[in-house]
């Protein structure tokens, strides 16, 4: 018999790493969009098993939402990764510093 | 009993993957990891009841997410080795947050709190549910507005990527459309009295 808290605890898992790749990939962009992406599908997991536990469909609609932002992120973030690749022939963190912040 | 089985093997092979994403040097074996990390998520939402979003997790995410992704690795010239400096710098304060954070998931999951109500056991299985029907049922009624917001930021994304990676040339030579409708015949034909 599978719990709530299980499925909880594999969330938290997932979340976790994703945070723990946030830090250490801090020179390649795709990784970081790939780290946000495994954070993302952790939440998605706890809006579904809540979604499941409380007998309530709204959860799995937010997640349909969180899909949507979700591709758009990728889209929007790969597209200047790409003319950023154009500009500067690299995509390291410390290479983008053209607004000195 | 089969459930239980089915969930151990998606949440270990996600939890799995996950770590491969992180760990792993090559930034293309990174989003083969995540391919699978999204399968397994899919076989748990499948556990959860939700079948129209795990298709949906697989058809966009695997379908057409992550092959945006190798498009994009494919495309760039990354150069692997100086992709891993810094990598154990950061690893201290990284694994602290990271276990900071885990430890306070899990003790908030295991507390009991959410305990009492255990999953529903497969007693719907029999019944005449369809997850996607009851999903459009109400995201076309009660949630219609996010619906509609959700698909204006897919245009504004749409428009804004192709905005960003399009590169008009300059030695190729266009036709101006505006300056062709508005022409007059007075520009072109000229009357000459013989």
């Amino acid at each position: 018999m599978v719990g709530l808290s299980q499925y909880l605890i594999v969330s938290a898992a997932l979340f976790s790493l994703g945070v723990i790749g946030l830090f250490l990939n801090r020179k390649n962009v795709i990784s970081i969009l790939m780290c946000i992406e495994l954070m993302l599908l952790a939440v998605n997991i706890n809006f579904v098993a809540f979604s499941h536990h409380l007998g309530d469909l709204g959860g799995q609609i937010f997640v349909f939402f969180v899909l949507t932002i979700a591709a758009c992120e990728v889209a929007v973030g790969l597209a200047i990764l790409v003319s950023f690749y154009r500009l500067r022939r690299s995509i390291e963190i410390e290479d983008i510093n053209s607004l000195q912040g | 009993m089969l459930e239980t089985a089915f969930f151990n093997l998606f949440a270990g092979l996600s939890i799995l993957s996950g770590m491969g994403v992180v760990l792993s040097r090559n930034t293309m074996h990174s989003v083969m990891f995540l391919i699978l990390c999204f399968f397994n998520a899919a076989g748990l939402f499948f556990l959860l009841d939700a079948e129209f979003l795990g298709v949906i997790l697989i058809l966009i995410y695997v379908g057409a997410v992550m092959v945006l992704f190798m498009f994009v690795i494919m495309m760039l010239e990354v150069n692997v080795a100086k992709v891993r400096e810094g990598f154990l710098q950061y690893l201290p304060l990284g694994g602290m947050i990271a276990v900071i954070l885990l430890v306070e998931f899990v003790a908030a999951a295991g507390s009991g709190v959410f305990a009492d109500g255990a999953m529903a056991q497969a007693a719907h299985l029999g019944q005449e549910v369809n997850n996607t029907r009851q999903i459009g049922q109400i995201l076309y009624t009660k949630y219609l507005l996010g619906f509609e917001i959700a698909a204006i930021i897919l245009l504004v994304a749409l428009i804004g990527s192709i905005v960003l990676t399009l590169r008009g040339r300059k030695d190729a030579k266009y036709q101006n459309m505006s300056a062709q409708v508005k022409v007059r015949r007075e520009d072109r034909v000229r009357k000459v009295s013989m």
